[in-house]
């Protein structure tokens, strides 16, 4: 009985700390339903907005992380990447030369806005958000007199198709269409299910790798042959896979089934070598690894059937070089959490005070955060616009922040906590509603502008909400501290 | 090398804090494996002499200090806690710098974390390289195990037992490798008794190490038990530096505070007790971890009423039932009176204060000034300090200043005005504006919890005194909850000792130990109902 309560505490506990994420859950499902959508077309409108914005998401973990709460200053990084953008299409170099370029220019712009915001930020202590966030509004206003105002008059720029006719300002919008657009994207593109299969069979690599590494030294020889194996056939499969064989030939879809089926035995010895020796390591990062592979596996075979088939998915594309870009700064973000770096990020995060006692720095470090922050965003952008093909000059960088912070919050995090997976998955959800919602809105009041309505209403809403809720949060831990 | 036997010499050492001299030509020589206490009342200036020795920059903006500082053989003058901590000077400080989402090991490494290189790093800057967190735990242990501490050095902070906290700062400290001197600042302020008696043992395993220890502290029975020697220090001045085996605790509580401890004389026999101004029956207060069950108590107008008992018993939640902070049932009767339970705005239009024993959490707005403290609860429930302007009511500043001025005259309240906030006062301050606060109701019973913890000698003393004036002078109702049974002996009339949330007996001061013991324990009335012979 006690067991029992004990679960129902624990059932509970989950659902009333992870209440936003289960509520925009169940809304994406149940809009989903409603707006009568195809899977395909839903699923292809995904992978386009996840590859699109996931980057920016991204960049709000590092300060998060260093206590500064949610970066909305991430507008200054946009506006570096779009100057860059402005700078590149203007010179005419265009493709990966062009996008390299920007890459390049956008970041000593992002340094000294991160460098200035970590200042302002520094001065005003545990009131970072209000400050980022006016800040992003004030920054505006500077960006807007540049471009409409001192373009054409203080700074000379002949150039009829970017310029407004009167010759002063920069036009509305700026297409990239022959010049960025799609710069990256259109480097490599592979099938849903082939990047699916691939990120799956990498994702169990990994983990398998790690956890071999880790208990190497205390193998008995037999375990270690074993692991050889295992790590013999997933190089196979993973050769296999950058030779792309074709899939559509029937005696490699049988040689793959046939590899498939052989990995599987592997996988499960593996997994339970795993769980055997598990018990030393926290339970936590054990239960971050089997939510790895409990991940991994079902999407594995999935992919591996789905080409089987003649499924429209296996017609979706999903651009590689952008997937590895957010890979990298996945990695990159959990390297830097784990260097004396990023020790002094969350120590700084966890108490100022102590922190400085102790001798770290703590606005060196907050300073350091904002940058990274910054230039994480300008590169965002970049990506961002490379997708969508056109440049609203003055509008494109202004929901930048807001959107990316309700993303993230509605996948878990909070202002004083945010993880890779939160960040990942608030992208997810965000952008399912953002898909449905109008459809939603349409086939069930008649009126597509309700939708609408209740997507600025989300992205402003779940702000408030997350805020909200935090800081009840922390009254009720002070309460509980108090007894 | 070493040609000199002391680790550190400080040299007429002075300081002024704009135009205010706050410490004047003082001299401290440790050795290296000595255990040097400084005793000082708050205020006496060790803060601000170990601020120096760490070189926090509060120094360095108000002009630096006079004098000279010498390290081993080196004349040095640090800028930055840093630089201190590279000089091989640490501090275990008395509010712990622990981060309660790290473990032991974390926390012994803070800024000292260990790191590694591997392939992707080698040619990085220091801070881009990945920690070591294997050496890290092997070093954590080490500093444990020197320590006599068995705990597993992978255990997060947060929830830990207080005592252990103060270990692994200290753990920290020793692990630092070139560590010469360490400055224990109260370290046993927070600390039960046994983890105090462990602490101290754990000191002189490190002064046998050869650590030189400057030990700061109120207890002079813990100075008589580990220190070598010991400096005194009273308003930024040095008063004496003693061997341990020259002096008695009498002695130092004399220097520490320059006036002679005496017990406050009682004058019972000329106070008019009156009829019975409060009656409690049958209370029950739901405060965590000093819970009351089922309690009676009765107390006369013009008393003293000492309530004691041991910790987790249920003393402190008496007043705090009776003001209505915690879920209360039962009957309180205040001059015939019902008091409506589990409401503070009734308890206080009844004319009852309280001065609560968590001053920083619920006796203090920290960031305001201390005239606005004083007046605070007057101006909300009794219409004091206020200017009626018919449609809306102003705070009259002009009357609020004169009185917060003439409670600082009368209540001895150091600081610098009264426009100060109260959060960086001395414990013994804080104390008083809280009582002042109270003292500005005019109440007819006041209630004080714990009123002389965490402060000094000398504050003690005036805090106590003003009791026993109000008492005899305006014929005031206090009922007094303290953990220190001398000093209810000294003050109260009557001492009830609360046992398991009940009255387990009511004695006189004069009462003997034993009855006193006895009672505290819970014993009293089992061994009365056996009918056996207490002494």
């Amino acid at each position: 009985m006690a067991d029992r309560k004990e679960l129902f505490d624990n059932i509970k506990s989950f659902f009333v700390s992870n209440m936003v994420t289960i509520v925009f859950v169940i809304l994406g499902i149940v809009g989903f339903y409603y707006s009568g959508l195809s899977l395909p077309f839903f699923v292809n409108e995904l992978s386009i907005r996840i590859t699109r914005n996931s980057l920016l998401v991204l960049a709000l973990i590092i300060p998060v992380l260093a206590g500064m709460g949610l970066n909305f200053a991430i507008v200054l990084g946009a506006m570096a990447g779009q100057v860059a953008i402005i700078a590149v299409t203007h010179w005419g170099i265009i493709g990966v030369r062009g996008f390299m370029l920007a890459m390049l220019l956008s970041v000593p712009l992002a340094i000294v806005f991160g460098y200035l915001t970590g200042k302002l930020l520094n001065k005003t202590k545990g009131k970072e958000m209000i400050t980022s966030l006016i800040l992003g509004f004030f920054a505006n206003g500077i960006y807007q007199l540049v471009f409409l105002i001192l373009i054409g008059t203080l700074i000379p720029m002949d150039n009829p198709v970017m310029v407004l006719s009167s010759g002063v300002g920069l036009r509305v919008s700026l297409d990239l269409t022959g010049g960025l657009k799609y710069a990256i994207d259109h480097i490599w593109m592979m099938s849903i299910p082939w990047t699916a299969l691939t990120m799956s069979t990498y994702t169990m690599l990994f983990v398998l790798i790690r956890f071999y590494i880790n208990k190497a030294g205390k193998m008995t020889k037999k375990v270690k042959n074993t692991h050889l194996y295992i790590l013999a056939v997933a190089v196979i499969v993973a050769l296999g896979n950058i030779y792309r064989i074709n899939m559509i030939d029937e005696n490699s879809a049988f040689l793959w089934a046939l590899l498939a089926t052989i990995s599987l035995p592997i996988l499960y010895i593996a997994m339970k070598l795993y769980f055997d020796q598990s018990e030393k390591m926290t339970k936590k990062s054990a239960q971050k690894h089997y939510y790895f592979v409990a991940f991994a596996l079902p999407s594995f075979l999935l992919s591996l059937y789905i080409m089987r088939t003649a499924s429209i998915f296996n017609m979706l594309r999903v651009p590689i070089i952008t997937v590895l870009a957010i890979a990298i700064v996945c990695v990159f973000t959990v390297y830097i959490m784990k260097t004396k770096l990023g020790q002094d990020l969350k120590t700084v995060g966890q108490d100022r005070h102590i922190a400085t006692t102790a001798g770290i720095h703590s606005d060196k470090t907050r300073l350091t955060a904002i940058i990274i922050s910054t230039v994480l965003a300008s590169w965002g952008q970049l990506f961002f616009l490379q997708n969508l093909g056109t440049m609203s000059t003055y509008g494109s960088h202004e929901q930048v922040g807001m959107f990316s912070i309700a993303a993230l919050l509605i996948g878990g995090a909070s202002v004083s906590k945010a993880t890779i997976g939160q960040a990942l998955l608030g992208v997810v959800l965000f952008h399912t509603l953002f898909i449905v919602s109008p459809l939603a809105g349409r086939n069930v009041f008649g009126d597509a502008q309700l939708g609408e309505f209740f997507r600025a209403f989300v992205a402003y809403g779940v702000i408030g909400l997350s805020l909200g809720m935090h800081a009840w949060k922390k009254q009720i831990q002070s309460r509980n501290s108090l007894k | 090398m070493k040609n000199n036997e002391y680790v550190l010499q400080m040299k007429n050492i002075s300081k002024e804090y704009y135009g205010n001299r706050v410490l004047k030509d003082i001299n401290l020589s440790v050795k290296a494996g000595e255990i040097h206490a400084i005793l000082g009342e708050n205020g006496a200036g060790k803060s601000t002499l170990m601020n120096i020795l760490f070189g926090m920059t509060v120094i360095h903006e108000t002009g630096g200090y006079e004098g000279e500082i010498v390290l081993d053989n080196d004349s040095i003058n640090i800028k930055s806690p840093v630089e201190a901590m590279d000089l091989g000077i640490g501090m275990v400080h008395q509010e712990f710098m622990l981060i309660p989402g790290y473990s032991i090991t974390e926390n012994i490494k803070l800024n000292r974390e260990i790191t590694k290189d591997n392939l992707v790093n080698k040619f990085l800057p220091d801070k881009l390289k990945t920690l070591d967190f294997k050496k890290m735990g092997t070093d954590a242990r080490k500093a444990l195990d020197t320590l006599g501490m068995g705990i597993d050095e992978w255990v997060k902070v947060a929830g830990m037992p207080i005592g252990y906290m103060q270990f692994i700062e200290i753990a920290r400290e020793i692990d630092k490798k070139n560590i010469k001197l360490l400055v224990f600042d109260e370290p046993t302020a927070v600390l039960t008794e046994s983890e105090a008696s462990n602490l101290l043992k754990a000191m002189v395993k490190i002064k046998e190490a050869g650590i030189a220890i400057l030990f700061i502290t109120h207890r002079l029975d813990e100075v008589m038990e580990v220190a070598d020697n010991v400096t005194i220090l009273r308003d930024g001045e040095l008063v004496a530096t003693k061997k341990n085996n020259e002096t008695n605790v009498m002695q130092l509580a004399e220097l520490m505070v320059g006036r002679k401890i005496e017990k406050i004389k009682k004058s019972s026999t000329e106070k008019r007790i009156g009829e019975t101004i409060l009656s409690i029956e049958n209370l029950n207060v739901m405060m965590p971890g000093e819970e009351i069950k089922g309690l009676n108590l009765e107390v006369k107008a013009g008393e003293i009423y000492g309530i004691g008992g041991l910790a987790g018993q249920g003393k402190i939640g008496i007043a705090n039932g009776v003001m209505g902070i915690y879920p209360t049932s039962g009957e309180i009767t205040i001059k015939g009176e019902k008091l409506k339970l589990n409401n503070p705005k009734d308890a206080l239009n009844k004319n009852i204060a309280f001065v609560s024993e968590d001053r920083r959490g619920m006796g203090l707005l920290l960031d305001t000034s201390i005239e606005m403290n004083i007046a605070i609860t007057a101006i909300q429930n009794k219409g004091g300090f206020i200017r009626n302007f018919v449609l809306f009511t102003q705070v009259n500043n002009k009357e609020m200043k004169s009185h917060a001025l003439n409670m600082i005259k009368e209540l001895d309240i150091r600081c610098r005005s009264e426009k100060q906030v109260t959060r960086r006062l001395s414990g013994g301050n804080q104390q008083k504006v809280c009582i002042a606060r109270a003292l500005t109701l005019e109440p007819a019973i006041l209630f004080v919890s714990e009123p002389t913890r965490g402060i000094d000698v000398g504050a003690k003393k005036i805090v106590l005194d003003t009791l026993v004036k109000l008492n005899k002078e305006l014929g005031m109702t206090i009922v007094m909850t303290s953990s220190e049974l001398a000093e209810l002996r000294s003050v109260c009339d009557k001492i009830a000792i609360i046992s398991e949330g009940k009255v387990e007996g009511i004695l006189s001061p004069d009462a003997s130990d034993v009855d006193f013991g006895l009672m505290m324990a819970g014993e009293y009335k089992k061994m009365q109902s056996k009918g056996d012979d207490i002494k």
